[in-house]
């Protein structure tokens, strides 16, 4: 395998159609690792990455039991912005935004990381006072935003819907011009060449089956390839957090649902940015490749079923269809559901267990590919260090037990 | 997509005309202020989330507007069986 992508190489390639070497080798488990990484989406491979690059710690493996970028890392929207309401989700968030901005050259892998911009709608009169208490509290904390009446926001879409006479009329709504869109299966594609070129394997195809506990303290892991041992077990499983965290006799905060988007056929470009309304409930943006990639909703029944219902569908085409009517006689081409694990104040958990040796990294719920590389950095670190990374320290699992929840539903633009 | 047969309307009707109202047979503790602060958090916020056949509460919001139990798999949305408060115990939740 080629260590490093360049002009160069791509040309050597490019133009001899050969030569094209795998970009992310075949491991097979090793008996023994320093750390375990549960999960190869795009939160548990960045969590490997930033272990070897950042934390010293190379002798990690990624198990996973389907095949890389094939879970919730090549299913969601592609949404990324970090303009959320509490101080300590902001942190967390614009902290992820700060690697984006990098990431292409720090991975060596074009994630085609774009900032197009995001608008988040408002509605009614309340929508927008949130939306202005959102948006102060974003420039305090050093996170770009700014209020838009619908006069510009119909400026800058000019197909988009800003007429009285519809049942939720656009009021105004917040942007945040720095957020934006990657191409999602190559963010996880990225994360795991890089780190396989630092010694990380990841290791396709293998489930873990139980997790080895022993006096309280975490042994290894058995799986589908044969028993691993480590000394640090680092779970990233996100729909099925709850089933892992079994293994070990835990129970989690969260409970998981079908969260459902789909596509167009592809067309000519149309829209330049990423809109979402919490309100109508939808969100939509143009892919690279032309298709518009919409999001809907979860189901509120637990599922770790991989589909939802067909109301939470035809409830998100019709607020898309209101804001853009443009879009009435355009044909879908697919449609898919992946499981998100929710948590009730709508934040993650990162943090240590019961279990010694055993970290969580979980909860994200609907909104986690825009934190991806931001999860990672702070959950390697907890990782490595056996304590919190500063910004990790609010997502502790004991707040459910102090009280100290990080309210940001409905506060935060987060679509439930 | 499911059906869901309501044991108040004794009909198989669409899952859209019914909601979902959480995991089964969490009782409120009888006597909160002698739980400590864990159990506290463990009823209020913890949940089982059980890969396999689940039983748990729906409302039939849109028909008779009662509540009741529904033993249903979070694999296959297949419902197994339905109920009426009382007719199972929560031992026998799987």
């Amino acid at each position: 395998m080629q260590k490093k992508y360049s002009w160069y190489s791509l040309l050597k390639a490019g133009l001899s159609n050969q030569d094209w070497d795998k970009a992310i080798p075949l491991s097979k488990p090793k008996p023994k690792y320093d750390v375990i990484i549960i999960g190869g989406g795009g939160h548990g491979l960045a969590t490997a990455y930033y272990l070897a690059k950042e934390c010293g710690i190379t002798n990690v493996a990624v198990v996973e039991k389907g095949y890389i970028g094939g879970g919730n890392t090549g299913r969601n929207t592609t949404i990324i912005r970090s303009n959320y309401l509490r101080d300590e989700a902001s942190s967390l968030y614009e902290h992820s935004m700060s690697l984006w901005e990098g990431l292409s050259e720090d991975l060596n892998f074009n994630v085609m990381f774009s900032q197009r911009g995001v608008y988040n709608l408002g509605h009614t009169l309340q929508d927008m006072r949130d939306i202005e208490r959102r948006v102060n509290a974003n420039v305090l904390n050093g996170v770009d935003a700014v209020v838009v009446d619908h006069k510009e926001i119909k400026e800058q879409i000019p197909i988009i819907n800003t007429s009285k006479n519809v049942r939720y009329p656009i009021m105004g709504a917040s942007f945040q011009a720095r957020g934006g869109v990657a191409r999602h299966d190559g963010v996880a594609w990225g994360f795991a060449r890089a780190a396989a070129n630092l010694g990380v394997d990841i290791i396709q195809n293998c489930e873990v089956i139980d997790i080895e506990v022993e006096e309280g303290r975490v042994k290894g892991v058995k799986t589908t390839q044969g028993d691993i041992m480590a000394d640090r077990v680092g779970c990233v499983s996100a729909g099925h957090s709850s089933v892992i965290a079994k293994m070990a006799g835990l129970r989690l905060p969260v409970e998981s649902h079908p969260l459902q988007a789909f596509v167009s056929e592809a067309l000519k470009p149309i829209l330049h940015t990423v809109v979402m309304s919490n309100a109508v409930h939808g969100y939509v943006s143009q892919s690279d490749k032309g298709d518009l990639v919409i999001g809907a909703g979860i189901d509120g029944y637990n599922s770790y079923a991989q589909r939802g219902s067909a109301k939470i569908v035809e409830h998100c085409a019709a607020a898309i269809l209101e804001l853009f009517p443009i879009f009435s006689r355009v044909r879908m081409n697919r449609q898919w559901g992946g499981i998100v694990d929710v948590c009730p104040d709508a934040c993650p958990v990162i943090s240590p267990t019961k279990v010694e040796g055993l970290y969580f990294n979980c909860g994200w719920g609907t909104g986690g590919f825009k934190a991806t590389p931001g999860s990672g950095n702070v959950f390697a670190h907890t990782i490595a260090q056996d304590k919190q990374h500063d910004l990790a320290v609010p997502f502790h699992i004991d707040r459910f037990t102090t009280g100290a929840l990080i309210d940001e539903h409905g506060a935060a633009g987060v679509a439930h | 997509m499911f059906l869901i047969n309501c044991p108040y309307c004794k009909e198989s009707r669409d899952q859209n005309e019914f909601s979902p109202a959480g995991e089964a047979f969490i009782a409120r503790p009888q006597n909160p202020e002698a739980l400590t602060d864990e159990e506290w958090a463990d009823y209020v916020f913890y949940r089982t989330n059980h890969k396999g056949d689940h039983w748990e509460q729906w409302v039939h919001t849109s028909g008779c507007r009662k509540y009741f139990l529904v033993k249903r798999s979070t694999i296959s949305h297949e419902v197994k069986e339905v109920a009426t408060f009382g007719e199972v115990k929560g031992e026998s939740a799987s």
